[in-house]
């Protein structure tokens, strides 16, 4: 059966037309944040310069597509239509009458959707990994740099470790089917976990010590909601079972906090150390402060410029490490629609097609693009302060 | 000096010996003992010959006297034959000791490589080998065109070029090898026919035609990396005073450029460049895979897909090895071209 074809300029009509609930959150948000910058902090610097416009934008572009994924995809990410295996971009599916703009690859899927549900995979895990090597970077960086000494040596000694291995090896090692079956991901999801509740807890502890009334809500709260996800993440026992993560990408998750966090605690530690010569910080130790409360609520405020730049920076990164694991075939499951896997598949059959590889790289790329964009525009911003 | 460069070599010494210990460990998991036993015997073999496969190869032993035995601080046991009752060797194709010798890997004695029938020296090497050309021509592209870029957008910060630059640099640190490596292939290969989207006959003898694409694909995430680092110090270099006496005594924009700043810009990207031959390695793997190149991290992948234990120890040992020398070369490096930097 032969196939329909629509022209090229239809394919990317079809396209704009696709995101047309990305396109009216965009000029929702961007318009809102254009009006009000002069009220909204660093967030509305970034609107002052060229580039920092393009970063947020892009940024956002990808964050409403992996929101609105289900409306913007025309077919599920996962179904297979025979006819259309390679069809070249423009092809109509009889059936339905829809449109594959993209094509299809070599199992039949629509290369469209698939880029658009892949972004949900990179836009879940990717920040939260980020945040979550944020905490443990943080809450062992502040010590380290704050006393020194031996507890200085040991920490960064097992930092350099980490980074001593190379990115590549480390995931060869730590995500395979295999060691699914021992308890080294849980262990260590179990120990990188338990950071944000920590770094909480002690957060509040020392700031309303003082005041009960607080203190016990605050505390609470962080001990309610950091064990409820902690049961869903690390045990998989939610008890309304809305927290759930598949053994596959919990494992991911693992290594990639794992490799990420000591790179946050150099940095932490680095700042930490020029921070605590300060004369607010005197002040603070005179005052008889707690050293925790010194860390928590003197030195890390006034770390925040850095890290916000370091966590833009740190979150393309991961895209990039993800995608890695993608292309080695690594973790994710084989039909998964993250761009890692699709640039995989679509790379081995270079030769005969090249439409299913072109739509992830560039997706990839100009994702990574608008975070370092972002963070080049946000470093600009913060120097001129 | 002398006693901070020993110092960082005993750190070195002991990193190296704690990652080794992890490899060790994760690779010997009992799932992937039981990959390999899998992958080494015919098919449907029963869960217990299985394991009778990996007592006679010796992989029950006590984890801390293999490591020892690998490392080469404690002689290594001959397994016995089933059959016959004595000593023999663990693999035939590689020549094992049948009477208990130190032999690990402080003694040259990188073990046997199960996937490709042979030692791992003589895989490992020549793999190198072939890693190190591809790193050479890499470096070779590198350095100069990022320094270029660095420097003309550093010399006058905010200008029409310095922005052109930045962005262009800020686009190619967004562009990861498996992104760069389609893109290229696509046009080079697919659409203009002038490369080849395959590195394999490069290890026959290296053309333009077959090694453009790896080298451009490999170079290019770490031009824009190293650029702006450059960037940035030469930017910090222009502003300071002794650029401006240059200046006001007459001398042309250019020869300051060149005879006075360029000397001091260049040390930060010299560690720079240092420190991205880890990222490069990883790099490496991904290239070669792609184009079919068959070297370290080809090898590499071969070992870690096939669980090749010993090639893949081999592997990570040479990798760590590689990350801790050029930082001790950056650090060591940094101390002796800044002359106000002096190590106690």
């Amino acid at each position: 059966m032969q196939l329909e074809y629509i022209g090229a300029f239809d394919v990317v009509l079809g396209v704009l037309a696709r995101f047309w609930p990305v396109w009216i959150s965009l000029v929702l948000v961007m318009g809102a944040s254009f009006a009000y910058k002069k009220r909204l902090g660093l967030y509305g610097q970034l609107f002052d310069s060229s580039v920092g416009i393009v970063g947020v934008g892009i940024c956002l572009f990808w964050l409403f597509t992996a929101i609105f994924a289900s409306t913007v995809s025309p077919f599920n990410p996962l179904v297979q239509i025979p006819i259309m295996k390679d069809a070249l971009p423009g092809a109509v599916e009889p059936q339905s009458g829809l449109v594959y703009l993209f094509g299809g690859d070599k199992l039949a899927r629509d290369v469209f959707s698939r880029m658009v549900y892949g972004s949900q995979i990179v836009l879940i895990i990717a920040p939260a990994a980020t945040g979550f090597a944020l905490m443990v970077g943080i809450t062992l960086g502040l010590p380290a740099g704050y006393y020194g000494g031996r507890i200085d040596t040991v920490l960064s000694f097992l930092a350099n470790l980490v980074l001593a291995f190379p990115v590549i090896l480390l995931f060869y090692l730590l995500v395979t089917p295999g060691i699914m079956e021992t308890p080294i991901p849980y262990a260590m999801a179990g120990l990188f976990f338990l950071f944000p509740i920590i770094f909480f807890s002690v957060l509040f502890w020392t700031r309303y010590k003082k005041r009960p009334d607080r203190l016990y809500i605050l505390l609470g709260l962080t001990l309610i909601v950091g064990g409820w996800v902690y049961a869903g993440l690390v045990f998989d026992a939610d008890p309304f079972r809305i927290i759930h993560i598949d053994p596959n990408q919990l494992n991911i998750f693992v290594a990639v906090v794992f490799a990420s966090s000591p790179g946050v605690f150099r940095i932490v530690r680095g700042l930490v150390m020029d921070i605590k010569t300060r004369d607010y910080v005197a002040a603070a130790q005179t005052r008889g402060e707690s050293p925790w409360y010194i860390m928590l609520w003197e030195i890390l405020p006034n770390a925040r410029g850095p890290l916000i730049v370091d966590a833009c920076l740190r979150i393309g990164y991961t895209t990039i490490l993800l995608g890695t694991l993608g292309y080695f075939g690594l973790g994710l499951a084989p039909e998964s629609p993250d761009w890692g896997t699709a640039i995989k598949d679509a790379s081995r059959l270079l030769r005969s097609f090249i439409h299913p590889a072109l739509p992830p790289t560039i997706a990839l790329m100009s994702f990574v693009l608008g975070l370092n964009l972002l963070a080049d525009s946000l470093r600009e911003q913060s120097m001129k302060d | 000096m002398l006693s901070f460069i020993l110092r960082r070599l005993g750190t070195m010494a002991l990193t190296m010996l704690c990652l080794t210990m992890v490899v060790f460990f994760l690779i010997n998991l009992d799932p992937n003992l039981k990959k390999l036993a899998i992958s080494q015997t015919e098919m449907h073999t029963s869960a217990e010959q299985l394991e009778s496969w990996l007592v006679n190869h010796g992989y029950r032993q006590n984890f801390f006297s293999r490591y020892a035995q690998w490392l080469g601080i404690v002689p290594k046991q001959p397994v016995t034959d089933p059959a016959t009752g004595k000593p023999a060797r663990r693999f035939a194709f590689c020549n094992d000791p049948v009477e208990p010798t130190f032999s690990g890997v402080l003694q040259g004695d990188f073990g046997c490589s199960t996937k490709f029938k042979t030692t791992v020296a003589s895989k490992l090497f020549p793999a190198l080998g072939a890693t190190g050309i591809l790193m050479f021509w890499v470096l070779v592209v590198m350095v100069p065109i990022s320094l270029l870029i660095g420097i003309l957008a550093g010399m006058r910060e905010g200008s029409r070029t310095d922005r052109t630059l930045s962005v262009a640099s800020i686009a190619s640190t967004a562009t990861p090898e498996y992104v760069s490596g389609v893109i290229f292939t696509v046009i080079f290969a697919s659409w203009l026919g002038l490369l080849n989207g395959s590195a394999a006959s490069a290890s026959r003898g290296i053309t333009f035609y077959n090694f453009t694409l790896p080298v451009m694909t490999l170079a290019i995430y770490g031009i824009g990396y190293i650029a702006r680092m450059t960037r940035a110090s030469m930017v910090e270099v222009m502003t300071q005073q002794y650029i401006r006496t240059a200046r006001l005594k007459g001398l042309a924009f250019g020869s300051v450029v060149v005879k006075h700043a360029l000397r001091n810009a260049l040390i930060a990207p010299f560690t720079v460049i240092m420190l991205q031959f880890p990222w490069l390695l990883t790099g490496v793997v991904i290239v070669e895979v792609m184009f079919r190149y068959q070297g370290f991290g080809y090898t590499l992948v071969e070992a870690a897909g096939n669980n090749d234990i010993d090639l893949l120890l081999g592997c990570s040992l040479v990798s760590v090895f590689i990350v801790l020398i050029t930082q001790l070369i950056s650090d060591v490096g940094y101390a002796f071209l800044n002359p106000r930097i002096r190590v106690q």
